[in-house]
């Protein structure tokens, strides 16, 4: 693929567009990454932060009682350097499960040329849906994260690349895309242990950021736009070759696509002051007809999150602390289709239910807790299983 | 001193410690059981359940792929793609065997025969049936219960033997005699004819015992080789194991200490009309419900009463169940008699609809035992006979087995 004329493509595309007329522009849910809390130390060229989460997890499937867990998932460090002029850099690393993986999930130099044209290389964070970039666990009343944000959209899912971006707002309007190339996908996306077509077993290749799997570039490209008083929406694609059709210049195989296309809300104008996320992904995989179908060439999946604020109140000395009943409903189904021996539908279906409280003493910190229950079926439509989990926890910025 | 919002934040605090206290009620609870066919055979010492923990884990978690061993030619990617639950399998994982018309032995072993790897790595052309073979689809079988059939004796199941219809009844079971595999180690219980031993598992009983259905089924289905079955399907070199010798043992000792199904609804008067009808009919020639296992080297296993029905032996079902395809010395449209036990429970692993007989071409029960033919043809045309209410009766029995 030529990377130029996809770069000169998204410039283009940017061009027609008039220049910001607001000089403080809306910030957007595709904006989470880079508008982060941090701590600005005198003198220091650095600003630091970072995130924590931990929870406790009782959880049971059929009758069969996996007991009591204390987890802490991850803790993320921030670190932000603004360099020169127009030019800064952030980073996000990662630790998650008490250090067993340590992640370098976001790492990029920005060079900001106009509102509507910017560059920005590194370890980027590819923006297809909305979770993948706003995966913060303080912003989140759900101690889980969503299922079909990280098991279709297989997020955190960043890597090496570059590309531009770019914002326009203008009275109640905010528009905003970005547009990368990065390292992509690769063939265990088809042959993992998941027994299912599985995106996010890409992310066990150790040299994704070192190379790609197949020197083809992965696209990402979104664009969200948002009215003030209503909410945001955002469409994204990403989409490339994941699997090695030649070695050393001998073809092996054909080129095979892995696509996703994604659509996402957000609003925090609903009544009651409550607020809704949303999220829908739909991928296509270009699976070998001579393989298995237990192996899925089509995934589709999304949750819809409503958080209603119940008491907003002054507590233990924590000002504007809020109490709220939230609500998640998601639904992934890793496998459409048809069997070909029985024209009748693949099942490999999750559908999930988590009702729960939070209580924010302030807008950085969040207790949570959820009852998260969740009905799965196999391929074949067997089942349901039942399984549930009872989830206290919380998350902080620091 | 607190105020209201602080009591209603503690009081939030003390519902989440409640709610981890009390949780177990609020956790989805277990299927009863006889609604499983999944489970260990009561019994087990502490060391015997950890090696059928292993075995499950082996059978119903571990998934081959390209990088531990998967094909290149294969038809599933683990053993639970076949067996969900334990129990019968899908259309969507039916082996093709081909290649064997008759006792004469297969002649297209060196075109891929026995079976048909239907499905292909990346970059690799899955077999076809070469012109001229005769083939037949496999429907994948339930587990449970195969210790109990294992454990018992070549001369229990000899004595059903009646080749020439002796007692006169219609029915003439016959033995299926295999060559074993050089693996094959005879136990006690095993009777060698002619260099021969008999068979007792697949559809026409062609492995003898456990261990030989397991190695098969990880070389031939999976395209997994084992110090067993050393050799690979596709290349046919013998290539170093990509399955271990203790992974192949935990497996066919979870086969053997499976739980038989249990009966439901076994007290209901119209199932046991059903029972009455099902006898009466003479199913049981072939379907025998009662055995008896001996001594076994798994004491949970040794002296068991058990309800099956099957006579493990083989039967002429009719042209209309030949497919032109056999085994060993079986002939093409002799079939051996599936165990019904656990054939309610079937529909749990199959998708929510029945894919009965040995090809699964069945969608009812009814539909089923109106396909027998050949030695079940006088069972099949009484059951013709018999009012829709009796009818529905047997069929109420079957599915409470």
């Amino acid at each position: 693929m030529k990377i130029t004329p996809l770069l000169f493509g998204l410039f283009l595309i940017a061009l027609p567009a008039k220049a910001q007329t607001d000089t403080v522009p809306l910030v957007l849910h595709m904006d989470a990454v880079y508008t982060r809390p941090f701590l600005k130390i005198e003198k220091l060229p650095l600003s630091i932060g970072g995130y924590v989460e931990a929870n406790t997890r009782y959880s049971g499937s059929d009758g069969v009682s996996e007991g009591l867990s204390f987890q802490m998932p991850r803790m993320t460090l921030f670190v932000s350097s603004t360099l020169h002029h127009r030019m800064k850099f952030l980073s996000e690393i990662e630790f998650e499960e008490g250090g067993k993986e340590i992640n370098i999930e976001f790492a990029s130099l920005d060079v900001e040329f106009h509102p509507l044209v910017n560059f920005r290389g590194g370890v980027i964070m590819n923006p297809i849906g909305s979770f993948n970039q706003n995966h913060d666990g303080p912003k989140w009343e759900f101690v889980d994260r969503p299922l079909s944000s990280t098991t279709i959209i297989p997020s955190t899912w960043s890597n090496v690349g570059l590309g531009i971006y770019g914002k326009l707002a203008k009275n109640q309007w905010v528009w905003a895309y970005e547009g990368y190339l990065s390292n992509g996908f690769d063939d265990k996306i088809i042959s993992n242990s998941e027994n299912r077509t599985w995106l996010p077993a890409a992310k066990t290749n150790e040299n994704r950021f070192e190379e790609s799997f197949n020197g083809v570039p992965l696209v990402t490209l979104k664009s969200a736009m948002k009215h003030r008083k209503i909410g945001e929406v955002g469409i994204s694609w990403m989409g490339g070759v994941y699997n090695a059709f030649e070695i050393d210049g001998v073809p092996i195989d054909a080129k095979r696509r892995v696509d996703l296309l994604a659509l996402d809300f957000h609003s925090n104008s609903l009544p009651w002051k409550s607020s809704v996320n949303a999220e829908w992904v739909w991928a296509l995989i270009d699976v070998p007809e001579t393989y298995t179908q237990q192996f899925g060439s089509k995934q589709k999946g999304g949750f819809v999150d409503i958080v209603v604020p119940l008491h907003r109140c002054s507590v233990l000395g924590w000002k504007n602390s809020t109490l709220n009943g939230v609500f998640r409903m998601e639904y992934t189904d890793y496998n459409v289709g048809k069997f070909k021996e029985t024209m009748e539908s693949i099942h490999d279906e999750v559908l999930s239910f988590t009702p729960g409280i939070s209580f924010r003493p302030s807008s950085q910190t969040v207790f949570r807790i959820n009852y998260r229950f969740l009905s799965q079926t196999d391929i074949f439509g067997n089942g349901p299983s039942y399984t549930a989990h009872v989830l206290i926890g919380c998350s902080t910025y620091f | 001193m607190l105020n209201v919002n602080s009591c209603a934040l503690f009081l939030c605090v003390v519902f989440g410690c409640f709610s981890l206290s009390s949780c177990d009620r609020i956790l989805p609870g277990a299927p009863a059981d006889e609604e499983l066919l999944d489970g260990p055979v009561e019994g087990l010492t502490s060391s015997q359940m950890l090696e059928f923990l292993r075995g499950d884990a082996a059978f119903n978690e571990e998934v081959f792929t390209a990088e531990t061993g998967l094909g290149p030619l294969f038809v599933a990617t683990s053993c639970v793609s076949c067996h969900a639950g334990d129990g019968k399998g899908h259309p969507f994982t039916t082996l093709t065997r081909f290649g064997q018309s008759d006792g004469s032995g297969n002649q297209f072993l060196h075109k891929g025969a026995p079976q048909l790897q239907n499905r292909a790595l990346p970059g690799f052309v899955p077999e076809q049936i070469p012109v001229g073979a005769t083939s037949a689809k496999f429907m994948p079988p339930a587990n449970t219960g195969l210790g109990f059939l294992a454990a018992l004796t070549d001369a229990q199941i000899l004595a059903g033997v009646d080749p020439n219809d002796g007692d006169g009844d219609g029915i003439s079971g016959v033995p299926n005699y295999i060559s074993p595999p050089g693996f094959f180690l005879p136990q006690w219980f095993h009777q060698e004819i002619n260099d021969r031993y008999v068979g007792r598992f697949g559809k026409k009983a062609a492995a003898i015992d456990l261990l030989h259905q397991t190695v098969n089924a990880y070389n031939q289905d999976m395209g997994i080789t084992s110090t067993f079955s050393p050799f690979d399907t596709y290349s046919g070199l013998e290539i170093d194991p990509e399955v271990s010798n203790q992974t192949v043992h935990d497996v066919v000792f979870y086969l053997r200490t499976l739980k038989a199904p249990k009966r439901r609804k076994e007290n209901d008067a119209q199932v046991i009309l059903g029972k009455g009808i099902f006898n009466q009919l003479q199913c049981g020639s072939c379907h025998k419900a009662e055995w008896t296992t001996p001594a076994s080297d798994i004491a949970a296993l040794s002296n068991k009463t058990f309800y099956p029905y099957t006579d493990l032996l083989l039967h002429d079902m009719g042209s209309g169940l030949n497919d032109g395809y056999t085994e060993g010395s079986a002939l093409a449209s002799e079939w051996k008699t599936p165990p019904l036990w656990g054939i309610g429970l079937s529909k749990k692993s199959q998708g929510g609809q029945y894919f009965l007989l040995h090809d699964g071409r069945a969608k009812s029960l009814e539909e089923a035992i109106l396909l027998h033919g050949g030695e079940a043809a006088a069972s099949k045309n009484a059951y013709q006979q018999l009012s829709s209410q009796d009818q529905q009766r047997i069929i109420q029995f079957l599915e409470s087995l």
